[in-house]
């Protein structure tokens, strides 16, 4: 334990006492979740038991149940990852949605048009995705730099035109409306994927996820290594914290800034192609409402991991087992509001513990301020 | 009803003229002290100037009599009765009000809004609305009778400084107050509006017969606008005198003082050498930092600077004095790439650097202490090794080696670090102790010891020792000294006379955005320092 424990201090700057300390935390906030859902279950005449053992059933116990929970993680740890870097760059980038359904919405265009090698067109299928990702939060970058328009807001209302636009392209058949006849009466909707040009899937005891899993894995420590140990990545913090210090030094704001909703939006962008050609969304198509909440809830997963990549990893896993476990909830019976009620409570406790940490930093830091003067 | 306060007075005073007794009044704040028994009466139908340099107490002293501070020591009598103040409120019930130096306005709410704000609750719940029409009847009729014109519905951000400087006025006449404090009224404003604030005074105190204390550097002001004077220098009062009685020349040196200890001082240090660049630089070279005619506004328009032109050569100490608020930030932010100028240029050593550009005078070689460490000094939430690459994040990869693809070599940064802490005697508990952790001292030096190990050709200090105890301070010095010594350009800002006096060896002295004089060190004539502070430019600097 001594060595896990200086080695996770040589990683983080946290000493062991500090981590238990934060775990401990997390478990008695889950815990006061976990009793207000089964509170609130037995005050509408259900059984807890049932509910929590359905809800296990759902997101991990049943067959394949983890794999598709897996799956689910991973478009979130990419979109998270994404707002992570924002962050750091002092941005806020909360359009991941719309990056995500454009990304995937390229991804499509270009799997489906391209010629080649089925391996070839995947790689550039995702490359597609993910630049489509990037332009799109470009937009808001070239608004902030040269119209000073607020990214927040930017961000946000692109996911509206996200929307429509590839709303529109599923309209057209000379985009990416499905052009043979099988689709019958259902007009908004892509061609599928040729089996060649999906991404592999890694099968273990009857659960399956596709390898996009990994892909987002070394994508985390490789934003903690970049974020730590680069110059670049240090110089996108200093702008992050200070940005007149950063004028001051010459770290060009437009510049640093653009780059990091470049990677931001990429980073959406590839979570939607991956989505795509993942398989466990969307049967290998592209429709409306494709992108159904990921963006939102990769958001979500950020916060609670208070944009540390590596604590986004089990935040994204937690996040996709509610996703899987709520989903069977409701298809078992339990009242549709229960479910969400329960997901919400136990968001809000994953949620609590950083506002916790967050505060008692603060009250640190000012008295520390406060004992000097 | 005076009786008790005749035993206190000099027989010649006339007791009922007097509204404020402040008696034997002391402040410190941690080691320093603020206010050191200080004594001050103001009179009904008297505007009494109290003037000083900075840190000299005289804020302090309206705050104590204001209520925002208690004071350690000493009394209060207001209109003869001893009183002791909790909070503002108990000095407002009194008549003691305060038109702020910073304004207190909400730029976002209307005018009357901002006049009802410090209103108590009891008199808001009347009912907003009946409360709003008297308001502004209220509002109409002071902007008449003292002729500030103000729109009541005007929104406060659309509303220029002098303007605004009138709506606190008003906020302040609102409760009829019988005392009224102004602290550096006039700092923000141009000559016109300055001369109709005084006029506006008069009438406060000739017709209405209220006093006023009127806290100023300014000498010219206060040699027009008061009766009675108080002169204040480190805490105590140096005199009280008439106005009548008064001239700038004894004013400056009253205000500066301290001069025949410190020509002792000078000649102590190294037998006079002391006021000698070190190393002097081939005089056909180019100075290492040369200003010309630098203007710039800010985005309301204000002059910041106003073509200040200042040259410093290698190993020399240039500083420059001056009261605060004058253009010393202004300075400060362009040698930190924060300002850009409307016209004129600076150079480093011969090569013009373009102002306001990201990182133009890092890479000229321009270190910085800056005068606001929070601000463009260091990042709290990093670490102390973090810290100490700011200024140059290349550094901590060239650690690593000719191909280092931009990775940073934690190991080398540390162990960097860990010489710099050496150096630099900074208390900490090691390289990646973060440095919201350290003293406001160590942060200092954290930062020094940055700017200084990128070996600068200029370096600004900029109130470097603001906020020190006295061993930092001094070790501070030091540093600034040996880095001139080393070849390097050192230009100082500072309000403190003592520490431009044991350093420099020019002064130059800033006032409204210019350099309106300069002066060697050695032989310095602090009358003549005292009046160029006070804005009077010399007779033989326009002869």
């Amino acid at each position: 334990m001594n060595q896990t424990g200086s080695r996770l201090q040589a990683l983080t700057g946290w000493p062991w006492e500090r981590w238990s300390y934060i775990i401990g935390l997390y478990l008695a906030s889950i815990f006061a979740a976990l009793a207000l859902s089964a509170l609130l279950v037995w005050a509408t005449d259900g059984s807890w038991q049932e509910v929590f053992s359905a809800f296990l059933d759902g997101s991990l116990r049943n067959p394949g149940r983890w794999g598709l929970t897996i799956g689910y993680a991973a478009p979130l740890l990419l979109v998270a990852l994404g707002a992570i870097v924002a962050v750091r760059g002092g941005l806020i980038n909360i359009g991941q949605e719309g990056q995500l359904y454009i990304g995937a919405a390229f991804c499509i265009y270009v799997a489906v048009r391209l010629g080649g090698p089925g391996p070839f067109v995947l790689i550039a299928a995702i490359l597609a995705g993910a630049a489509a990702g990037a332009i799109w939060a470009g937009i808001a970058a070239w608004l902030k730099y040269w119209r000073r328009v607020p990214e927040v807001l930017t961000t946000l209302l692109l996911v509206t035109v996200a929307a429509q636009l590839v709303g529109y392209g599923l309209k057209t058949t000379s985009l990416l409306l499905d052009r043979s006849p099988e689709h019958g009466n259902r007009n908004q909707i892509s061609e599928q994927l040729t089996p060649d040009i999906r991404l592999p899937r890694v099968e273990i005891f009857g659960n399956s996820f596709p390898i996009s899993t990994f892909v987002a894995l070394v994508l985390a420590v490789g934003l903690v290594i970049w974020l730590s140990r680069t110059t670049r990545g240090f110089r996108l913090t200093i702008l992050g914290r200070n940005d007149r210090l950063a004028q001051r030094v010459g770290i060009s704001a437009p510049r640093y800034g653009t780059m990091a909703l470049l990677a931001s939006g990429a980073f959406a962008g590839l979570a939607g192609a991956m989505m795509l050609t993942g398989g466990d969304l969307g049967n290998y198509r592209l429709a409306p409402g494709f992108s159904g909440f990921f963006g939102w809830e990769g958001l979500l997963v950020a916060l609670v991991a208070r944009n540390h990549p590596l604590v986004a990893i089990p935040m994204a896993f937690v996040f996709g087992a509610l996703r899987t476990g709520g989903g069977f909830l409701s298809a078992t019976g339990v009242e549709r509001e229960i479910a969400n009620v329960t997901q919400a409570l136990l968001v809000l406790a994953l949620l609590v513990p950083s506002a916790v940490l967050y505060l008692q930093e603060r009250r640190r830091q000012v008295a520390a301020v406060e004992a000097r003067t | 009803m005076n009786s008790e306060m005749g035993s206190h007075d000099v027989p010649h005073d006339v007791p009922h003229d007097v509204t404020v007794a402040m008696r034997g009044i002391s402040k410190m704040f941690g080691l320093v002290v603020a206010c050191d028994e200080v004594d001050i009466k103001l009179k009904q139908g008297k505007i009494h100037g109290i003037l000083g340099e900075n840190g000299a107490g005289k804020s302090t002293l309206m705050k104590i009599l204001t209520g925002l501070h208690a004071p350690d020591a000493g009394e209060i009598k207001v209109h003869g009765k001893l009183q002791r103040f909790r909070d503002p409120a108990d000095a407002r019930r009194l008549g003691i009000a305060m038109v702020h130096q910073h304004f207190s306005l909400v730029p976002a709410l209307k005018v009357w809004e901002n006049a009802v704000l410090g209103d108590r609750l009891e008199n808001a719940l009347v009912g907003l609305r009946s409360n709003e029409k008297r308001t502004r009847e209220q509002i109409a009729e002071i902007s008449a009778r003292y002729g500030l014109d103000v729109d009541p519905d005007a929104r406060v951000r659309d509303l220029a400084v002098g303007v605004r400087q009138r709506v606190e006025i008003i906020k302040c006449l609102r409760y009829d107050p019988k005392i009224m404090i102004l602290d550096e009224p006039t700092s923000v404003l141009s000559p016109a509006e300055s001369e109709r604030l005084f006029m506006v005074l008069r009438q406060v105190v000739e017709d209405e017969g209220r006093s006023v204390a009127l806290v100023s550097h300014k000498l010219n002001e206060v040699l027009a606008a008061t009766d009675e004077l108080t002169i204040m220098r480190q805490g105590k009062v140096v005199e009280h005198l008439a106005t009548a009685d008064a001239t700038a020349p004894a004013l400056a040196k009253a205000m500066v003082g301290r001069e025949v200890s410190l020509t002792l001082n000078l000649a102590d240090i190294a037998g006079g050498e002391a006021a000698k660049p070190a190393k002097q630089s081939n005089r056909f070279d180019p100075p290492a930092l040369r200003i010309r005619d630098a203007t710039a506004t800010d985005k309301d328009g204000r002059r910041l600077l106003d073509s200040l032109s200042l040259e410093v050569c290698k190993g020399e100490i240039v500083a420059v004095a001056g009261v605060e608020g004058n253009g010393q930030t202004a300075l400060d932010h362009l040698l930190s790439s924060l300002l850009k100028l409307d016209s004129g240029k600076v150079e480093v050593e011969g090569e013009e650097i373009a102002t306001g550009a990201p990182g133009a005078f890092v890479k000229a070689g321009v270190g910085v202490v800056s005068e606001d460490r929070h601000d463009t000094g260091c990042i709290m939430d990093m670490s102390l090794c973090e810290n100490l690459y700011l200024s140059h994040p290349e550094e901590a990869a060239k650690e690593t080696g000719s191909r280092s693809w931009g990775i940073m070599n934690r190991a080398a940064m540390s162990s960097r670090a860990a010489e710099l802490i050496d150096d630099y005697h900074i208390t900490a508990s090691g390289p990646d102790a973060p440095m919201w952790s350290l003293s406001g001292g160590n942060q200092q030096r954290v930062v020094l010891a940055r700017e200084l190990s990128h070996k600068p050709k200029v370096l600004l200090a900029s109130q470097p020792t603001r906020g020190l105890d006295v061993g930092a301070v001094e070790y501070f010095l030091e540093q600034l000294r040996r880095a001139a010594e080393d070849g390097i350009a050192v230009l100082l800002v500072s309000h403190e006379l003592e520490e431009i006096l044991e350093l420099a060896h020019r002064i130059a002295v800033i006032y409204n955005g210019k350099i309106i004089g300069e002066m060697p060190r050695q032989g310095i004539d602090m009358q003549r320092l005292g009046m160029l502070m006070g804005g009077m430019i010399d007779a033989e600097a326009t002869a």
